[in-house]
């Protein structure tokens, strides 16, 4: 059996390149049950940033610091009436969601957790990411059609116009990313996400950092396109609750209307996927070039169970400062049972790092060897999901940060960023770009 | 352990590394997607509703996407989805939902082009059948097989050409490049009073 596993594990491909269809479903499965897993957690996570941001408790009820309040909320809408309006074109209406949420799901195919860890590679990744992601827009645009009513079309046509606008910016600001890839000793670049990152291991620095500041100008440009592209604040014009009740998701409820919500946050996953692959290194750890001896490869190793190790700690803590009232009783042991969860995770974690560390010393009895090269190849496959994970979240953070601090824009005001001040500047990153690639290579 | 059970498990879960990985029931895929195809654009023709016509001209487009994967050229198929499905199908609709639908579904359309319409595409389908019949002659009798690692920087060197050499179809890029040019001035001169 350990042989069965090391040749998992052992890969050094994708499921797809092998051409093993049964590892690609599984990697598939594991993938849809993390992003919905992790837009779950995100639901609660930014109703509660956005409550502190705003000097508010946010929810408290449903569960220690409304932990469960998600699976309340996931209750409660799928038990809510699912109303089609009379006037509305039924079967746009029903597909509208699907749409949305195929595009958004697709995309995963090609997000590199790490250099075997994708579903698959593909020759045009990066293209493949951006064309995919286009479509969900189709989702919002014929579900504000299909509601026949005016405020669903008029988000619709809003958001039309601003995802054709950004789009162009984002398409330009990755091209500039792309065309470092190419400045290699080959002078070809690459469109593989995997690629990508191998491309910035192999140079010793992130695009973000490279050429300085054209790497930073193209990055920035494309996080402000990315967050336009997800109709998130500031750009959510399409649904502009002042303006527009709830824009094109107005005539929505229940189920369908919670597809929406699955397919917005999986899609800001996605593109927050692809800034990360393009500009921040994807599954690289931070200074692999210059603290790359093995005691720095093992400290490194460490952090995924440490990481684990706060959120029990902390979930500790919340167990001592829950008041001694016999009311929260329940919440007190159902808290104690989530720190023991996240502490037994984390105890894991560690347990095969520190075993990895081990898997190459002399003389030890063959099982344990066995078994600890199977925790050394485990252990750096989990580095690789870790470090790219958390630079995701740190945009998901970085979403609800700009949601919390910036009011709206106008519409005007969104088409003039788009047109007049993004697309000038990205044309003059990519040229200078260019340029000096030519002038340093 | 048993060795059938061994062997079995074997296939599953080994993962084979060889690089030339043979496309999957390729006939099967190969009718499908044309008969999405197919099906997207008769749809077009026959659906009242703009947006529906709009709608299935999209599925034709994503078809067609995958054709072009299954002819080992996934950079067109990629802007195929790019540019057609995400770019341009999504204009129609902007356009088509500022039309007034209630009026637009109710016309009878075509009603005065049809005999153009009707000789136009039996043009067409001229071309298509002697294009067919005397494809022997025209056409390579098989595709190069380009590995799909290099299909970007084939594309590209023959647009743009190798180290200090003109492409194959630099010429006609830059034409190609040149008339949309002169459309964007156009559409700009046309719907501006005053420049």
């Amino acid at each position: 059996m350990p042989n069965f596993i090391m040749s998992y594990l052992g890969s050094t491909v994708t499921p797809g390149e092998a051409g093993n269809q049964f590892w690609a479903l599984i990697y598939v499965l594991i993938i849809f049950a993390g992003v919905s897993l992790a837009v779950v957690a995100m639901n609660w996570f930014e109703r509660k940033a956005l409550a502190h941001f705003q000097i508010r408790l946010g929810p408290m009820r449903v569960g220690p610091h409304g932990l469960l309040q998600p699976i309340a909320d996931a209750l409660k809408l799928a038990l809510k009436e699912d109303i089609i309006p009379a006037e509305a074109d039924q079967f746009v209406f029903w597909f509208a969601p699907v749409i949305g949420l195929l595009a958004a799901f697709t995309v995963y195919i090609v997000i590199p957790f790490g250099p075997s860890q994708a579903v698959s590679d593909m020759n045009i990744g990066v293209l493949f990411m951006l064309g995919v992601s286009s479509l969900g827009v189709l989702g919002i645009v014929v579900a504000g059609w299909a509601s026949n009513s005016h405020y669903p079309l008029i988000g619709a046509l809003r958001s039309s116009a601003q995802m054709v606008s950004y789009e162009v910016a984002m398409g330009l600001a990755v091209v500039s990313a792309v065309l470092m890839t190419s400045f290699n000793d080959k002078g070809t670049g690459t469109l593989s996400m995997i690629g990508i990152v191998q491309a910035q291991q192999q140079q010793g620095i992130w695009f973000v950092f490279k050429f300085f500041p054209l790497g930073l100008v193209a990055f920035v440009n494309f996080v402000i396109a990315m967050i336009a592209e997800t109709n998130r604040a500031p750009f959510d014009m399409a649904e502009a609750e002042s303006e527009l009740t709830a824009g094109y998701h107005t005539e929505y409820s229940g189920l369908r209307w919670s597809l929406f919500m699955l397919a917005e946050y999986a899609a800001m996953i996605a593109v927050s996927s692809i800034a990360v692959t393009l500009w921040l290194g994807g599954w690289l750890r931070p200074f692999p070039n210059l603290l790359h001896a093995p005691a720095w490869d093992f400290i490194f190793s460490l952090f995924p169970g440490l990481t684990f190790g706060a959120l029990a700690a902390i979930a500790v803590i919340g167990v001592m400062r829950m008041p001694a009232h016999p009311y929260f009783k329940v919440q007190r042991i159902g808290l104690a049972v989530f720190a023991a969860l996240l502490g037994f995770i984390a105890l894991f974690l560690l347990v095969i790092a520190v075993g990895a560390r081990f898997a190459d010393a002399t003389n030890l009895p063959e099982k344990l060897e066995a078994l600890l090269r199977i925790f050394a190849r485990f252990s750096e496959g989990i580095d690789y999901v870790y470090w790219f994970v958390l630079k995701v979240a740190l945009f998901m953070y970085l979403f609800i940060w700009c949601r919390a601090t910036w009011p709206r824009y106008r519409f005007d005001q969104l088409m003039r960023v788009g047109w007049k001040v993004l697309l000038p500047i990205t044309l003059v990153v990519l040229i200078l770009t260019a340029i000096v690639g030519v002038i340093v290579s | 352990m048993i060795p059938g059970l061994n062997l079995a498990l074997m296939a599953v879960f080994t993962t084979t590394t060889d690089p030339g990985m043979e496309p999957v029931a390729t006939p099967f895929f190969f009718y499908l997607l044309s008969g999405l195809a197919i099906l997207g654009g008769f749809l077009v023709i026959t659906r009242r509703n703009p947006v529906h016509c709009a709608l299935a001209l999209i599925l034709t487009l994503i078809a067609m996407a995958h054709l072009y994967l299954m002819l080992y050229a996934p950079f067109v198929a990629a802007v195929q989805i790019i540019v057609y499905a995400g770019g341009i199908m999504v204009l129609f609709l902007f356009v088509i939902m500022l039309v007034s639908i209630e009026r637009a579904s109710k016309d009878r359309r075509f009603n005065r082009f049809w005999p153009v319409g009707l000789a136009a595409a039996c043009a067409l389908m001229a071309l298509f059948v002697s294009a067919f019949v005397k494809g022997r002659a025209l056409f390579p009798d098989r595709m190069i097989a380009i590995p799909e690692g290099s299909n970007t920087q084939q594309v590209a060197s023959m647009l743009y050409g190798e180290a200090g050499r003109m492409g194959q179809y630099t010429f006609a890029f830059e034409i190609a490049s040149l008339l949309l040019l002169v459309a964007i001035l156009g559409a700009v001169i046309m719907t501006k009073k005053k420049i």
